[in-house]
Parts: C-alpha cells; sequence; structure tokens
C-alpha cells in the first residue's frame, strides 16, 4: 500500500459515488487516470486490504432492531471448523474467536446475530446451537441496551465499517 | 419499532432485491451499477435512481469499498468492563471521551461495558487500555479477535 493507495482509501471512505463510472470520478478528484484507480482497487481487493464493495444496509431502519452478541464457550480445538460452518449461516453477520479471561469469562466464539426481535434472535441461537451440538459447552446471549457512543472510526484517516 | 417495520414495507421487491443482492458485492470496473443491474434484470439508470432514493431515505448506511482494518496498520481491539450501577453514567464519560473509542455499548450482562478500540498502530492498544484501567480504577477485559471467520451484514430482507 503507497501513498496513492491511501489517497483512494481516503476517497472512497464515505462510500463510493452514484454514478455510472464512480471510479471515474474518484480518479478525476485525484487527478488520476480511471484505469489506474480500478486497478489499485482490484489489486487491495486480491491482497484483502478491501474486503469487497457492497451495500451495507442500514439494519435498524429494516427493522433488525434486535442484535445478540452470542457468545460460547466450544472447545479450542474444534473453533476453527466451527468458525467456517456458522460463519456460512445467512443470519451471522460477524463471527470471530476470543480470548478467555477465565474464571470471570469462559467464552472463546462469538457470533452476532440479526433479527426483528429477540424471540428471533433466540430461535437463530437455538439454530447455532444446534450445529455445534456437544460442543457447546455454555452460551449466553448479550443484547445492546444503550448505544453510548457511535462514531466511524477512523485509522490513519480512514474511515471503517 | 412499529415504525421501523412500516419503514421496510414502503419497499418494493425490486428495492429489496437490490440490497439483498449488492450486500455480496460490486465488481470494481468501469460501470460497477451497469454489471449489477444486468444481474438484478434493470437498467443501470434504474438502480442507480433505487440506490440514491434508498440511500436517501436512510436505508442504506454505506455503499463502498469496506476496507479490513488491521491490514491498513492500525489496531484494533474489543474490550469489556463489569462497571457498578452507580458509577456507570461517571465511566462511561471517561471511556467515550478517549478518542480512539470508536463504539461503546451497554450490554445486559454483568459485562456491561462494551467497546471497540481503533488505534493508530497496534502497540497503543495497550496503552489505552491500561490508561482507562488506571482511570476509571475498574479492570478492562481485552478481547481482541484472534481468528475471523466471517464479517459482512447479509441481512435477508
Amino acid at each position: 500500500m503507497d501513498a496513492i493507495d491511501r489517497q483512494i482509501i481516503t476517497a472512497t471512505q464515505g462510500g463510493l459515488p452514484l454514478t455510472a463510472r464512480p471510479y471515474h470520478q474518484v480518479a478525476e478528484q485525484l487527478g488520476l487516470v480511471p484505469e489506474e484507480v480500478i486497478q489499485r482497487c482490484q489489486r487491495m481487493l486480491e491482497a484483502g486490504i478491501i474486503r469487497r464493495v457492497a451495500l451495507v444496509p442500514n439494519h435498524y431502519k429494516l427493522g433488525y432492531t434486535a442484535n445478540g452478541m452470542s457468545v460460547w464457550n466450544i472447545p479450542d480445538t474444534v473453533v476453527r471448523a466451527m468458525g467456517v460452518k456458522i460463519g456460512a449461516l445467512s443470519f451471522v453477520s460477524h463471527c470471530y474467536r476470543r480470548p478467555r479471561h477465565l474464571p470471570d469469562w469462559p467464552y472463546n466464539f462469538f457470533v452476532m446475530v440479526h433479527g426483528r426481535n429477540r424471540a428471533e434472535v433466540e430461535t437463530k441461537v437455538d439454530r447455532l446451537a444446534a450445529v455445534l451440538g456437544p460442543y457447546d459447552l455454555e452460551h449466553d446471549i448479550l443484547y445492546s441496551t444503550r448505544i453510548l457512543k457511535k462514531t466511524g472510526f477512523r485509522l490513519h484517516h480512514q474511515r471503517i465499517e | 419499532m412499529t415504525e421501523n417495520l412500516s419503514d421496510s414495507l414502503a419497499l418494493d421487491a425490486t428495492d429489496r432485491c437490490i440490497i439483498n443482492t449488492l450486500q455480496t458485492g460490486l465488481p470494481i470496473c468501469e460501470r460497477p451499477y451497469a454489471a449489477a443491474a444486468e444481474q438484478l434484470g434493470i437498467t443501470e439508470e434504474g438502480l442507480l435512481s433505487r440506490l440514491s432514493g434508498l440511500r436517501d431515505q436512510g436505508f442504506i448506511s454505506r455503499l463502498g469499498p469496506m476496507f479490513h482494518a488491521e491490514k491498513l496498520g492500525g489496531g484494533l481491539t474489543l474490550a469489556a468492563m463489569q462497571v457498578p450501577d452507580d458509577a456507570y453514567e461517571k465511566v462511561s464519560t471517561q471511556v467515550n471521551a478517549y478518542t480512539e473509542v470508536a463504539h461503546n455499548y451497554r450490554r445486559n450482562h454483568i459485562f456491561n461495558m462494551w467497546f471497540v478500540l481503533a488505534t493508530e498502530t497496534p502497540e497503543e492498544i495497550e496503552n489505552v487500555l491500561v490508561s482507562i484501567a488506571e482511570e476509571t480504577g475498574y479492570p478492562v477485559f481485552n478481547m481482541p479477535k484472534q481468528e475471523e471467520f466471517f464479517v459482512g451484514l447479509k441481512l435477508e430482507i
């Protein structure tokens, strides 16, 4: 990643223009040729710096107001296999392995589940439990009850989802 | 919530199809919307006009490249605290004052404060966590991502 890549990241952090040739607009803004912007974006996609170019819906506005952070204690040896399986489910938005903090925090597997209400989230968590089967040693669901702070966050002046 | 439900009922089948399809991704090419429109069976013009409508009505949080935070060179972590009710407001103010704290949520658990830290370099994470613990007087539990299996919304609406 060089200075020009960073300029492209900065220029697209707020989103891609809604015009027929959005990369042309970005190029014009930065004084580059469109082909270079497209090639650099493709390269960042291949390198995994760009996860993908996609639409992120406003899930609250779409009625998905219950967002449960389900946390699981599963054997370390099966985390990877289960992560791949669980991550593929359509109602899962984030799926991570994180450290336990014993004895306070026994959970090592975090799965964000979105639903229109808590009952829907719980039904989905039951489906996760069924997939995990005997590996589900214990689990819990944490709901956010208040947003204390929410800012788009920036790393090196770049906004990240 | 009733309001949210009626909001989403305002969407027609094409809008829903657009939202569902574009969550998966747009190609990086000269005319990405034309490529997506073809897949959806609508015109490029039609797609662009619907997308601006959806954006203006607040149905779209973002449309563009999604960046991988760690690969951009910064530090990122999730941290949690157990804060007693009578200290909650004060601690919340103290934590939120850090510019490195991007999101902070109250959750219904003994661990009732959960925040995301984003720093310019990975090394700074530890310093900020120590500083928050010292300033608030409560331990901060660092829960960095050790492995990632899926990131991205794919809500079926």
